[in-house]
């Protein structure tokens, strides 16, 4: 079975690797501060105690005051996984720092994200829209779309 | 050193041709371009372009309640709907706190396994089709799939759209009959398969086409988020089925078979190998099917309390997850899908770069992908 990591111990090591980027501990998801979602991930993937070297799922809720990133990680070899989150509170151009340089398999995701919800990812090598065509209005998966 | 009146260099040297390939083109498996830059032969660069399938599946199952939104995932990867509806229903039992009964398990491993059967005989007979055996292999796939597809309609009423899984458990109990006309076929497949896997992998073509094409090291692939028989290819032991099972993949004994180097052989290989294995699942599965009911009685319109859910399987194309956020009404707040075949497509530009035109296309071919899934 794949088992998900204990969130409080991981909160604390992620704290212990980076200060002060922890936001919160909800069950057993670890909330971190948007300016610090690259350096965590870069971290966590190369830290020999967890070797979270997969990207396994990147989405995103729009809860209509706040976007909601959800970063599934996942070890092959340990069989574990953790789950990281991101609240950002911009509406107009909200903006996270890209991870694509720690995890090549977040790029399609990104855009995707970019794309249907306009989450902006600060450093993608290639950020532009992948399902709709550009100058598409809008990005419709937001609550705001008609 | 001058010919005529011109520099050699100046001949010599040869310009770069950006070549379009699709969207309709017949080796693009439904509507995929791909922009490609050409020195001569050799792929410098390429661009994939998609969302020509684009339905805004998510977006549509915000409108719906959570038993309607099983129709929609039907049309995701149209080649696996039966594993499509799986990872659906999953996620949303898990959301709603409805278990399913245990026959209702037995029965979702056995038709999951079919479908993986159909799903990669497709894969494969369009593979072959791309590298010039025109047609004939294609059309034998073709026929074993139509087997396959009768089993369904046998069980379900469809052939391709099924929404045979229901949110706490499957919409109908089997006929009497399909256990015989399963087992008919089973045992017809094991030599269909065994002959198929001696005519493409001792073909000389394939042998010298695709063994050391496109290699995919595990760490590449484990860094891309690539899953499913794309990720064994490469030698990476991960199957959910194994790694996480679920329904009832842990009664089920099984080989999870590896690739070595991660070619485009290794990635044709594994999917024949596959199917063997999932023949033997299926077999497994209808042999221990417990009695009892197959569906939970549950409301039409579930309202799963606030919250939200990840649940994954191991679909054909690789893991096919659901992430489903409730607000406490019938309808989803967010269905977001983790789609195998649009992840694994990260790949396809490091998988082409620096080799030939006509490698590219069985480069494409070997990473299986499905545009419906990918669209979305």
């Amino acid at each position: 079975m794949t088992t998900a990591l204990n969130a409080t111990y991981l909160a604390s090591r992620i704290g212990g690797l980076i200060p002060d980027s922890v936001e919160q501990v909800e069950g057993s998801q670890v909330f971190i501060k948007p300016e610090w979602i690259a350096e965590v991930c870069l971290s966590l993937r190369d830290d020999g105690e967890f070797d979270l070297k997969m990207l396994r799922g990147l989405d995103v809720v729009d809860h209509v005051d706040r976007f909601e990133l959800r970063y599934g990680l996942l070890s092959i070899e340990k069989n574990h996984e953790a789950v990281l989150k991101v609240r950002v509170w911009e509406r107009s151009e909200p903006t996270v720092p890209s991870v694509v340089h720690v995890w090549e398999g977040a790029n399609l995701q990104e855009r995707e994200i970019y794309d249907l919800m306009g989450v902006v990812f600060d450093g993608h090598p290639n950020l532009k829209r992948v399902l709709l065509w550009e100058g598409f209005p809008g990005h419709p998966l937001r609550k705001d779309f008609p | 050193m001058t010919f005529g009146n011109r520099e050699t260099e100046t001949i010599n040297r040869i310009e770069p041709v950006l070549l379009n390939l699709g969207p309709q083109h017949p080796s693009t498996h439904g509507v995929f371009r791909i922009r490609a830059l050409l020195d001569g032969e050799n792929v410098v660069d390429i661009e994939p372009i998609f969302g020509y399938l684009h339905r805004g599946s998510s977006k549509l199952a915000e409108e719906r309640s959570y038993t309607q939104v099983i129709t929609l995932t039907d049309r995701l990867d149209y080649l696996s709907g039966m594993s499509n509806n799986l990872a659906y229903v999953r996620a949303a039992e898990a959301l709603a706190g409805v278990e399913s009964p245990e026959r209702a398990a037995y029965l979702r491993v056995a038709m999951v396994e079919l479908m993986r059967i159909a799903s990669h005989l497709m894969g494969l007979g369009f593979l072959i089709n791309d590298l010039g055996a025109w047609v004939t292999p294609l059309m034998h796939m073709f026929r074993e799939r139509e087997k396959v597809l009768d089993l369904f309609e046998m069980v379900c009423g469809a052939r391709i759209t099924f929404s045979y899984m229901r949110i706490g458990g499957v919409s109908h109990d089997v006929p009497d009959d399909f256990a015989p006309a399963l087992f008919a076929f089973l045992d017809d497949f094991q030599g269909r398969i065994d002959e198929y896997e001696r005519l493409f992998m001792e073909n000389e073509i394939i042998v010298t086409r695709m063994k050391g094409v496109a290699p995919l090291s595990a760490e590449r692939a484990i860094n891309c988020s690539v899953t499913g028989p794309n990720l064994r290819a490469s030698g990476v032991n991960w199957d959910l089925r194994r790694a996480d099972p679920y329904e009832a993949y842990d009664q089920m004994e099984f080989d999870v078979p590896l690739g070595t180097a991660g070619d485009n052989w290794d990635r044709l290989w594994i999917r024949i190998q596959e199917m063997k294995e999932s023949a033997r699942i299926v077999r497994q599965a209808v042999e221990q099917l417990p009695a009892g009911e197959v569906r939970t009685p549950a409301p039409f319109f579930i309202k799963p309390p606030s919250g939200e859910v990840y649940r994954s399987v191991e679909a054909p194309k690789g893991e096919l997850g659901f992430y489903l956020v409730s607000d406490g009404t019938i309808a989803p707040w967010r269905c977001g899908i983790r789609s195998p075949s649009f992840i694994n497509l990260t790949v396809l530009r490091e998988l082409c770069i620096g080799w030939k035109l006509a490698d590219l296309i069985v480069n494409f071919g070997t990473l299986d992908i499905n545009v419906g899934e990918v669209d979305r």
